[in-house]
Order: structure tokens, then C-alpha cells, then sequence
């Protein structure tokens, strides 16, 4: 019972941490690129969509910040005998986010917003950049600490057999956390340029600053289709890697419940299914895809499910290694299906962009902003994928996740908390919805023509060394103040 | 000195760190509700900490990281004991952080008012809630043989918890009205300035109550320790300092009390950290919760490059923001291409002589 609760709590607050960390990433590197481009061509355009888009991304923050420290807390309250477990090994990679990329993010951030008047251009543009890259680095601790769960490596047992950390090395190297570290940086930006593109169709749509937001659609077009391209093979690969070392995450994925040694078909859908259904009716069968997807050969082996139980019960013992197998099957296809189709939308937007009349394209514009959802779910259904296949361990082959819940917190306590959760999580949701969507409609602020004045005397601010020059009253740009 | 009881100390300063730097902006979010008259003297105060404050917070959260990477079973115990508590903790942590950026984003009197009355009312109870989890650790907890609190929730709350979540809240408060005095020109400084001087004696008599109750309620023996001292005699000179207007020393003495008085509990703490009533031997010590040395000798080498690097880009950050805020000068805010949402500009004037 404690244990479902407090894999609920989990679920549903790191799902909602994940729907704001990808926008901040993608969206952050994309304000880095707006504000660069300000600072080569002086172009004031620039600079006010570094304000605009800037604004949305803060808007954005503030939750994934406040949603960050409950994740950062859960660990504790909900999974004491897993922390107090592998702590010394898990806890590393936390510590060291928080030292080197936290601290980093929050406090250029407070520069960044406050900086405007404050700072040399060249020292504002090198925040926002700062910024940008403390949430890659960010990413990167946190994703090395959950591949470390998939496929732990870096350790020995002691006398107590207990895992104790050997090689700190290895947890950076595990293959696992560089597959899929790339994928979801690759995943950030594609939510990113994608929010960036809703928001400049939905403009572009109302003819406000046509001048102005085409440059954004195209920016974001630019980073969307690579990003895109690239998750789609990383993914792939991906596969490949968890295939290796969490092979039964994989056939639960393909509801792939006896093993099928060579050209294995994929399957696009089916009806039914599920943990208890072993024959479910397949929609339609493309040969040979599951085997490419699984091992990158046509005649690749996957392994099924029954065998793998049957493997594991003889290696862990007795106990269901079986994961559910509905959740496994369509997160992998709700992913991989947007996937495409967001590929074909964009390269719609690439082909309207060269022909010069992305501005002009009612379609385009009007779906737009609907698909800014796609990355949303795919994001969840990535999780969705990668977490529920991993079960019933929360260390793969270590430790279950029946054993990693903390024995004295009772179910009352976690009700509370998961519906204290969920309420104060629904209201910000909302809070910030409306404010994104009320931003992200406003007029581009503070016209070309007329520089706002920054309210700030002359000479003041920043370390005089670190001043190239110092800008002129004419071109002081405000902060962001609260 | 064992690498475990240097992890002691690091994560000591981390927890040092984060109370007298949020400290202040804790003081500043519960004072800038009834210090401000208007709309813009609340917004120069919440301005004063705006670019800080979510740079202060990231001590809480490396100071948990610490303990749960160098100390991870003390970790595993503190938060799943205090469960509830940090729930509450959480809420306080979110809606304040929240407010910050949201508070001046929609022009509402009601949604203005939850946002401030949220910054306000969060900015106490964390100080107080960390506080009480402090003195729990100190004052001791059912705690049995598995290092798993046996109690329930009102069991958390111990007099001597309570006193020291007290503590806190009035430390903090001192902090930010002697911060405040810094930041401010004008009338909202006379008014700071009159609230520091009677604050520096309320914290003066807490503190002394906090550092008798410690000596004789938990038996620590007759003997003060230097850092007990130290805070009486910081706090006492802060509130002198404040009264004659000498507000650079005044803030500074409250940075040193306030670290002083966290340190002492820590001190009085090691080489437990925290302490069973259930029997002494299941206290959790330095010793038996601490992680083998090689995952304590990668975090020093992580700490001992990276850490003074953070402190040398933070400290650069109050030099650039530096001087005192005061009401209406000339400009717009913008509340981000939209001049029009937002009150009255604030604007900064000459940099502050720190006296
Ligand atoms: C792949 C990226 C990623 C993933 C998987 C997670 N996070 Fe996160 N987190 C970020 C990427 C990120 C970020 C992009 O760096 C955030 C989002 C908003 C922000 O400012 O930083 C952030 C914020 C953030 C904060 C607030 C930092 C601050 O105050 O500046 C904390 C404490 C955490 N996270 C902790 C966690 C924990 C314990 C997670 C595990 C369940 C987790 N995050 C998953
Ligand atoms: C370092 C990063 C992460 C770690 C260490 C981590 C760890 C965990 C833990 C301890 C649980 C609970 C036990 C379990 O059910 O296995 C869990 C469950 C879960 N997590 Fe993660 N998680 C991380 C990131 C995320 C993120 C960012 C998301 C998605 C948004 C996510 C989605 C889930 C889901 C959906 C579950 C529930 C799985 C189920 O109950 O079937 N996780 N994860
Ligand atoms: C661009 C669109 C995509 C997005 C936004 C996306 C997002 C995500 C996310 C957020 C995760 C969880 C984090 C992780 O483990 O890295 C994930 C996992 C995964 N993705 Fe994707 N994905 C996309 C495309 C694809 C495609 C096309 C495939 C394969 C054909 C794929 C294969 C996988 C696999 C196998 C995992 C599981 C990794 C594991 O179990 O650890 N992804 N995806």
C-alpha cells in the first residue's frame, strides 16, 4: 500500500517537475541565442524578443524550481531505505548538481534579470549563457544518477552487502546515461523550439511584428528539425542500449511475450493486451522492425518475456519481473508516433520557410499552436517508458522497490502529502498556463523607436573592470524587475 | 581529522551558509508586508533581495545534498522522521518561491495579495519549521535500533524544537530589518532603522533563552561554548550597532550571531547528529552514518574546486547589486514589454557606505 502511494507521489511530481525542465532548458538556450544575436548585430529587434521570449522562460522557471525541491526532498521522506542503501552512491551525482549547476543557474539567473542596466552587454549575454548551460549540466548529474538505477555500475558489494561506490568514473561513462543524457537534451530542445514556435505562429497568425516573429519561427525551426532528426536516431539507439541491459523493459514495450529470434515484426497497434493478455489482436505488423529497433540487424534476437522471467526468477528468485506491459507498449509508441509526426509538421514549416510564406500560411500558423502539446506527452510517455519499465526494481537486479520505501511513514502521511501535492501543483499549473499563454499574446514590449529609460542613474552597477564600455544613457535597457 | 567529521564540518557550513543568507531574505519576505506603507516601498524591499534570494536558497539544497551523499542514512532518518513537517516546509518553500516572479506579473489587487501575503507567511515558516527540525536533532527523538523514528508527528514538536524554530524566526527577522536598513533611503529607512534597534533586543533576550535552555534543559554541562558566547555578544552589539544607527556593523553582527547560534547547536550536536531518547546507543552519530571514504574523498576533491568558485561568483553578485533601492526616480519598470502593468519604478541610487 505505502508502496503504490509513494510510487504515485513519485510518478506525478516528477512528471510534473519534467512538463517545466524541458521548456527552461530548450527555452533558455533559445533566449541565449536571441540575446547573441542582439549583441552581434545590435539589431533592437533582437533585444526585445530577448525580453519577450526571456519572459516566457522565467514565467517557467519559477515552477520548475519550486516543483525541483520536492523531488530533492522525495528521496527522503518516501525512499529512506533506498537512500540510507545506496546513498553514498546515488547521493554524489545530487550533491555535485547542486554544487556545480544549481548555484550557477540561480545566481547568473538573478543577474540576468537584474543585470540589464547593470552589466556590459558583453557580461549580460555572458548570464544568460551561464544559465543556459547550468541547466545542460543539471541535466546531466541528475540523468547520470537515474541511468545509475537502470544499469548500476561503479560499485562492489561489502561485507554487509551493501553497494558501495569504487569508481565514480563509471557513472559518467555508463553508457546508459550518455544515450540517453543526449536524448534528453535533444528532447529539451525540441520542447523548446517548439513552445517558441506556438507562440510566434499564434502572433505571426494576427499580423503583429510579422518582421519580428518570423525571425523566431525560423530560429526555432532551425534548432527544431536537427534536435528532432537526431532525438529520433538517438532514441532508436536508446533502445538498443536498454535492450542490452534492462532487456525485459524492452519486450515489455513490444508486448513481446516469447522470444523471437530473428526478423521480428513490429507492431503498429493492438487491441487488448496488457499484463494478463498474452495475445493480443496486432493492428497491423511491419517485418523485421523490432528486430532493427532492438539490435540494429534484421536478424537480431528479442528476448520475451516469459524467458525473461523465467531467467530472473532463477537469478533473484521468486517474484514477478514483469512490468505492465499496456503502460510499456503505447508510452514507447505514443512517443515514437509524435515523434514523426512533429518531423512532418516541421519540415511542413521548413518547406513553407523556403518558399517565404510561412507568414502567410493560415494552416500552419493555426496548427501551430496546438502542437506544442506533442512534446508534453512525449516527454511524459518517455518517462513513463523508462521509469515503469524498470520495475519491480528501483535499482535494476539490486534492490526492489518494494524494499527501497521508508518503513516508519505511514499511508495517512503519504495521502496527505500526495493530496497536498496535487492541489498546490494544480493551482500553479494553472497560474502558470495563464500567464504563459497571457505573455506569450502580449505585444512585443518597448518599440524600436522609443528606448525605454532604465530609471537608473548614470554610473552605476557593475565591477568596473568587468565593463567593456559603458553603454550610454540612450542605450540602458531596464531590468526585468519583479 | 577523519574525512567524515570534515564532511561534518562542510555540510556545518553549508547549513551556516544558508541560514544567515536566507536569513536575511527571510527576514526581508515576513517584514515587507507591515514595514512597507505603500505598494512601492513593498516592492523596494522585495527588490533588495530579488536578485539573491534564489541563489541563498540553493545552500538549503546542497546542504541536504550533502548530507545525503557524505551522511546518507542521517539523510535517510532526518526526512522521512520529519515527513509531515517538511511537507509544510515544501508548501512554504513553494509558494515563496513562486510569489517572487509572479507576484508583479498580472495586474489584480486579489492576485497581488495571495502572492504577498504568500512571500510573507512562507518566509516564516521555513525558518521556523528548519529551525524546529534543528532542535529536535538536539533535544533527541524516539528513535530505535534501525535508526527509524518511532514517533508520530506531534512527537515533533518538543518544547526545546519549538524554541529554536523561535530562535530562528526572530534571528531571521533581526536579519532582514538590519539588511533593509542597508538597502533603503528615505522614510521606509527611518522606520527600518527604529524596527532594527527594538528587534536587536528581542533577538538579544531569545538567543540568551536559547543558549541557557540548551546548557541547562538538555544537560550539556555548566560550561558555555565559545560559539554560544560569541551569539549573545554578536546579537547584543547588533542591537547596540542598530541603535546608533551604524547599520553596516548592525547587519554584520546579525550575520555573526546568526551563524554563531547555528553553529553552537552543531557543535553541541557532533559527534551525534541525531540524538535517540529511545537509548543512547541508537543516536545517530557522525561515525555510523557516514558513507565509506571513497565516495567522501571524491565529494572533497568536487568541494575543494568547485566551492570557492561558487563563493567568488556569489559574493560578485552582491558587489554588482550593491547601493540602496529607493521609490521613484524616472523610468518604467517593465513587467516585460508591458510598461503599463507594473506601479511605480524603482530605481537604485549610489552605492551604500556601509556605517
Ligand atoms: C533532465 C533534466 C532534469 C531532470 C530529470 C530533473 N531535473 Fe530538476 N531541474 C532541472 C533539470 C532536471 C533544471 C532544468 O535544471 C531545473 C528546472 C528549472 C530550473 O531552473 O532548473 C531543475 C530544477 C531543480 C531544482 C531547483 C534548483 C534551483 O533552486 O535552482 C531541484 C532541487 C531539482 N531540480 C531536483 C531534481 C531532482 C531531485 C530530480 C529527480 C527526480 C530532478 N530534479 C529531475
Ligand atoms: C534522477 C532522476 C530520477 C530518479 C532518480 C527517479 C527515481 C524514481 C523512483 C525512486 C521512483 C519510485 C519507485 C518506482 O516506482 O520505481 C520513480 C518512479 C517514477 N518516476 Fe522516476 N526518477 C527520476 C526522474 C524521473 C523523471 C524526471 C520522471 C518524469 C517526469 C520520472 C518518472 C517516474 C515515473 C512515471 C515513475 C513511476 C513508475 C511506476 O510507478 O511504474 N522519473 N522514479
Ligand atoms: C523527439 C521526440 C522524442 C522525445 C521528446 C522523447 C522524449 C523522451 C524522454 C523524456 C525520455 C525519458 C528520459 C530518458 O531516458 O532519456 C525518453 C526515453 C526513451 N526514448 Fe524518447 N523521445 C523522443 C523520440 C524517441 C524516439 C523516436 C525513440 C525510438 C524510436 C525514442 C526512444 C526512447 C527510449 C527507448 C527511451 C527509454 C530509455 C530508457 O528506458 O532509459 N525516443 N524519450
Amino acid at each position: 500500500m505505502s508502496t503504490d502511494l509513494a510510487r504515485w507521489q513519485f510518478a506525478t511530481t516528477s512528471i510534473y517537475h519534467f512538463l517545466f525542465v524541458p521548456v527552461t532548458i530548450g527555452l533558455a538556450f533559445l533566449v541565449a541565442l536571441l540575446q547573441t544575436s542582439w549583441y552581434r548585430h545590435e539589431n533592437p529587434v533582437y533585444r526585445r524578443l530577448t525580453r519577450f521570449f526571456g519572459t516566457l522562460l522565467l514565467i517557467n522557471v519559477a515552477i520548475g524550481v519550486v516543483t525541483g525541491l520536492v523531488q530533492e526532498f522525495e528521496f527522503g521522506m518516501n525512499w529512506s531505505s533506498y537512500s540510507r542503501e545506496v546513498g553514498n552512491i546515488f547521493g554524489g551525482p545530487l550533491a555535485m548538481e547542486g554544487l556545480l549547476a544549481f548555484f550557477l543557474e540561480s545566481t547568473f539567473l538573478g543577474l540576468w534579470i537584474f543585470g540589464w542596466d547593470r552589466l556590459s552587454k558583453k557580461a549580460h549575454l555572458a548570464c544568460i549563457w551561464l544559465v543556459a548551460g547550468a541547466t545542460m549540466i543539471s541535466a546531466a548529474f541528475i540523468m547520470a544518477a537515474n541511468s545509475w538505477m537502470q544499469h548500476p555500475v561503479g560499485y562492489v558489494m561489502n561485507a554487509q552487502h551493501q553497494p558501495v561506490l569504487n569508481n565514480i568514473g563509471a557513472l559518467f561513462t555508463n553508457p546508459v546515461f550518455l544515450w540517453s543524457y543526449v536524448h534528453i537534451v535533444l528532447a529539451s530542445l525540441v520542447t523548446g523550439s517548439l513552445v517558441m514556435l506556438a507562440v510566434s505562429a499564434w502572433q505571426l497568425r494576427r499580423e503583429r511584428e510579422v518582421e519580428a516573429f518570423r525571425r523566431t519561427a525560423t530560429i526555432s525551426l532551425i534548432v527544431l528539425i536537427p534536435s528532432l532528426v537526431l532525438a529520433l536516431f538517438v532514441g532508436s539507439e536508446l533502445g538498443v542500449i536498454e535492450g542490452t541491459y534492462q532487456p525485459m523493459k524492452i519486450a515489455a514495450a513490444e508486448a513481446q511475450w516469447n522470444t523471437c529470434n530473428s526478423h521480428c515484426a513490429f507492431s503498429l497497434g493492438q487491441v487488448g493486451g496488457g499484463t494478463n493478455d498474452e495475445a493480443p489482436t496486432q493492428i497491423v505488423s511491419i517485418p523485421d522492425l523490432l528486430s532493427i529497433l532492438a539490435t540494429n540487424h534484421v536478424n537480431g534476437q528479442v528476448k520475451g518475456m516469459n524467458q525473461l522471467q523465467a531467467q530472473y526468477v532463477k537469478e533473484y528468485g521468486a517474484g514477478n519481473y514483469v512490468p505492465n506491459v499496456f503502460v510499456q507498449y503505447w508510452s514507447m509508441r505514443v512517443m515514437a508516433y509524435l515523434a514523426t509526426l512533429v518531423l512532418l509538421f516541421a519540415l511542413w514549416g521548413a518547406w513553407l520557410l523556403r518558399k517565404h510564406r510561412i507568414e502567410n500560411s493560415k494552416w500552419f500558423l493555426r496548427i501551430a499552436p496546438w502542437v506544442v502539446v506533442a512534446p508534453f506527452l512525449m516527454n511524459t510517455a518517455g518517462w513513463m517508458l523508462t521509469e515503469n519499465g524498470r520495475q519491480p526494481w528501483i535499482v535494476q537486479g539490486l534492490m526492489k522497490t518494494v524494499d527501497g520505501v521508508s518503513p516508519n511513514v505511514t499511508a495517512l502521511e503519504i495521502w496527505i502529502s500526495l493530496v497536498v501535492f496535487v492541489a498546490i501543483y494544480a493551482v500553479l499549473g494553472v497560474a502558470d498556463a495563464y500567464l504563459m499563454i497571457h505573455y506569450g499574446r502580449k505585444e512585443l514590449g518597448e518599440s524600436s523607436d522609443k528606448e525605454p529609460d532604465s530609471g537608473s542613474p548614470p554610473d552605476r552597477g557593475g565591477d568596473g573592470s568587468e565593463r567593456e564600455s559603458e553603454p550610454d544613457e540612450s542605450q540602458r535597457v531596464p531590468a526585468l524587475i519583479y | 581529522m577523519h574525512l567524515s567529521t570534515l564532511w561534518f564540518v562542510i555540510d556545518a557550513l553549508f547549513w551556516i551558509g544558508f541560514f544567515v543568507l536566507e536569513g536575511f531574505d527571510f527576514g526581508v519576505g515576513m517584514l515587507h508586508s507591515f514595514i512597507g506603507r505603500d505598494d512601492t516601498e513593498r516592492r523596494i524591499a522585495v527588490n533588495s533581495i530579488g536578485p539573491v534570494w534564489d541563489g541563498n536558497e540553493v545552500w538549503l539544497i546542497v546542504a541536504g545534498a550533502v548530507i545525503f551523499a557524505a551522511f546518507p542514512s542521517w539523510y535517510a532518518t532526518m526526512f522521512s522522521t520529519f515527513y509531515l513537517a517538511l511537507v509544510v516546509l515544501l508548501l512554504a518553500l513553494i509558494v515563496r518561491g513562486v510569489a517572487f516572479e509572479y507576484q508583479r506579473k498580472v495586474d489584480n489587487p486579489r492576485w497581488r495579495a495571495s502572492f504577498r501575503w504568500s512571500l510573507t507567511i512562507g518566509s516564516a515558516l521555513i525558518p521556523l519549521l528548519v529551525g524546529v527540525a534543528f532542535g529536535d536533532m538536539l533535544h533527541g527523538l524516539p528513535i530505535n535500533r534501525a535508526h527509524n523514528y518511532t514517533g508520530n508527528f506531534l512527537g515533533l514538536l518538543t518544547p526545546f524544537g519549538l524554541y529554536t524554530g523561535v530562535t530562528m524566526l526572530v534571528m531571521s527577522l533581526l536579519m532582514g530589518a538590519t539588511y533593509l536598513a542597508l538597502k533603503t533611503t528615505g522614510e521606509l529607512h527611518d522606520r527600518v532603522v527604529r524596527l532594527s534597534g527594538t528587534l536587536g533586543w528581542v533577538a538579544a533576550v531569545v538567543v540568551w533563552g536559547f543558549v541557557t535552555w540548551t546548557h541547562l534543559g538538555l544537560g550539556t554541562g555548566f560550561v558555555p561554548n565559545p560559539l554560544e558566547v560569541l551569539a549573545v555578544l554578536a546579537v547584543i552589539a547588533s542591537a547596540w550597532l542598530a541603535n546608533v544607527k551604524r547599520e553596516g556593523w548592525a547587519f554584520a553582527s546579525a550575520a555573526i550571531g546568526m551563524a554563531a547560534t547555528v553553529g553552537s547547536l552543531l557543535t553541541e550536536l557532533y559527534p551525534r547528529v541525531m540524538v535517540s531518547t529511545t537509548n543512547a546507543a541508537y543516536n545517530l552519530t557522525v561515525g555510523n552514518t557516514t558513507s565509506p571514504s571513497y565516495t567522501l574523498k571524491v565529494m572533497t576533491v568536487v568541494a575543494v574546486i568547485f566551492f570557492p568558485v561558487v563563493l567568488v561568483y556569489q559574493g560578485w553578485t552582491y558587489h554588482v547589486f550593491r547601493g540602496r533601492l529607493s521609490a521613484p526616480r524616472v523610468g518604467t519598470e517593465v513587467g516585460a514589454g508591458d510598461p503599463d502593468t507594473s506601479g511605480e519604478p524603482v530605481s537604485t541610487v549610489g552605492p551604500t557606505e556601509a556605517t
